[in-house]
């Protein structure tokens, strides 16, 4: 290991997932104050700072910076949606060895739930008649978030004979590991015929096959090898980060079967030395099941269109050889709007063998999979136990 | 393609550039456009004032409005004003027989009618004076 590797020594998150009396900016403050305790960092350290989804207006960093009085050197806003706090662990990693900073908060916060209720991913977004960009070739049609995934899962089925069985079974397995999670947002026992008799929100995806909608926010503290010495947790280190986009609306996605993950993952595996097989957990971005399915192809567990046997082989699952969503996931425990964050956080936990009753045994390497807009922006990254 | 013009248009309305308007124009005419580049030869949609290929400035080219159903989804739940009264209606992506894809309203059939590969027809529906966007039916 080298004086300037990268290293996470702090993790927080705020109240979740009903947290009516916390406002945006005050879940980043919680999360913020939570990671700082569980570091033992001191806040004025911090001099590099990297956020997204704030306010959705383009001076979010800035704005939350002031709030949170961070004096920064080295500042990030990049916003890849739900996966941009993957690319910001990717870009403090650089930074950090570059010397542009020593101490890097990655900050996330929300009152998703609180403000919007729960919606499935089928609230109308915006209230502007006119759209231009490349959103004004769907605007006119009618097509919610979930439609989207949909299209997706669609193809899938066609293209590799893909069962709403095996889909179901994503959100089977991760609804076990909510139940392990006091906080989660359903803990109730699922089976693969609850998923199959929900209600049909978008064909195929059902409601059981989308994401919950809660509040919730964390943050991340990083430093390098060397600061992170005299720090009390034990360092979790990121040994490969790395991300692309293949589309931004879904109607550019090419394929539909396909993402960015096919050329990041095998990029962050390289970074850190490991294959796929060496992974012990996976912190994947279940805002769909068919999130789960395209991005297990695509990072490597198993090849292309296999995704549907391999998960109902049950890999997935409590005591399988790849346990996912280890705190109960979006799809069970937490959803705010982008999870990134808690992909990281939760990995960081069980790498530290802090998972309760959760923990993988013997865990020492996690990959952590984010998915931006429609599968559009994907962020992987792999931590290692210190 | 045949050219509709409804009553009246309550759902979100094109915004679009200098590059992107003569699409909708020539849409209101009824003929369906996409894009080719005179440099490379990809062709491309939605339009736009390079070629994502290889950067030259890309022409027009006349679609037949033929093509099939690439994937689709079934809207059986969504709050948003104008849509929320049309349940259930089918969104889906077409595969043109220029080989590239356009996104739009499936319409004409039965939702539980569509399949993957089922040919469909563009045509035009006027969402304002001189503007019309693509909507499908089975051909
Ligand atoms: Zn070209």
């Amino acid at each position: 290991m080298a004086a300037r590797d990268p290293v996470i020594v702090g993790i927080g998150l705020s109240d979740y997932p009903k947290a009516p009396h916390l406002s945006t900016l005050e879940h980043h403050a919680q999360a913020l104050q939570r990671a700082l305790a569980d570091s033992g960092v001191q806040k004025g350290d911090i001099d590099g700072f990297l956020c997204a989804g704030v306010s959705g207006t383009s001076d979010d960093a800035v704005m939350a910076a002031e709030y949170l009085g961070i004096r920064h050197r080295y500042i990030d806003s990049t916003m890849t949606g739900g996966a941009a706090f993957e690319f910001h662990v990717q870009h403090a990693a650089a930074a950090l060895r570059d010397g542009l900073c020593e101490m890097v908060l990655v900050s996330y916060g929300s009152d998703f739930l609180s403000r919007m209720g729960r919606t499935l991913g089928t609230a109308s977004f915006g209230s502007s008649r006119r759209v231009s960009g490349g959103a004004m070739w769907e605007a006119p049609y009618g097509l919610p978030l979930v439609g989207s995934y949909a299209m997706v899962a669609q193809r899938h089925i066609f293209e590799f004979g893909t069962t709403s069985e095996q889909l179901a079974e994503i959100a089977v397995g991760v609804r076990e590991y909510a139940g392990l999670n006091p906080l989660a947002m359903y803990r109730d026992p699922l089976s693969v015929d609850d998923v199959l008799s929900s209600r049909m929100i978008a064909d195929p995806l059902h409601k059981l096959d989308c994401c919950v909608v809660s509040d919730g926010g964390g943050a991340v503290l990083m430093t390098t090898e060397e600061r992170a010495r005299d720090l009390p947790q034990p360092g979790v280190r990121v040994l490969g980060a790395a991300g692309g986009q293949t589309h931004w609306n879904i109607s550019q996605m090419g394929d539909f079967t396909r993402s960015a993950a096919q050329q990041c993952a095998p990029e962050a595996f390289g970074r850190a030395g490991v294959t796929p097989a060496d992974i012990d957990t996976i912190q994947f971005y279940d805002s769909f099941t068919i999130t789960v399915l395209v991005m297990l192809e695509d990072c490597g567990f198993c090849a292309k269109g296999e995704g549907g046997p391999f998960v109902a082989e049950g890999h997935l699952k409590r005591g399988g050889r790849l346990p996912m969503n280890t705190d109960g996931g979006g799809l069970s425990a937490s959803h705010s709007g982008m999870r990134g964050i808690f992909l990281l956080i939760e990995a960081v936990r069980q790498l530290r063998g802090q998972g309760g009753e959760a923990q993988v045994p013997n865990c020492e390497l996690a990959l952590c999979a984010g998915s931006g807009g429609y599968l559009s922006c994907i962020g992987t990254v792999i931590l290692g136990r210190g | 393609m045949e050219v509709v013009r409804p009553e009246a248009w309550h759902k979100p309305l094109p915004d679009p550039d200098a590059t992107e308007r003569p699409f909708y124009e020539a849409a209101a005419r009824g003929e369906l456009r996409f894009q080719q580049c005179p440099a490379c030869a990809h062709r491309q949609f939605y339009p736009r004032a390079l070629c994502t290929a290889c950067g030259a400035a890309p022409e027009w080219a006349i679609a037949s409005g033929r093509g099939s159903v690439y994937t689709f989804t079934i809207l059986r739940q969504y709050h948003a004003e104008h849509f929320r009264d049309e349940l259930p209606y089918v969104v889906a992506m077409i595969e043109l027989e220029e080989g590239v894809k356009m996104f739009g309203t499936l319409t004409g059939c039965e939702p539980e009618a569509v399949r993957i590969g089922l040919p469909v027809e563009a045509y035009a529906v006027e969402v304002e004076a001189g503007t019309a966007i693509p909507f499908w039916r089975p051909a």
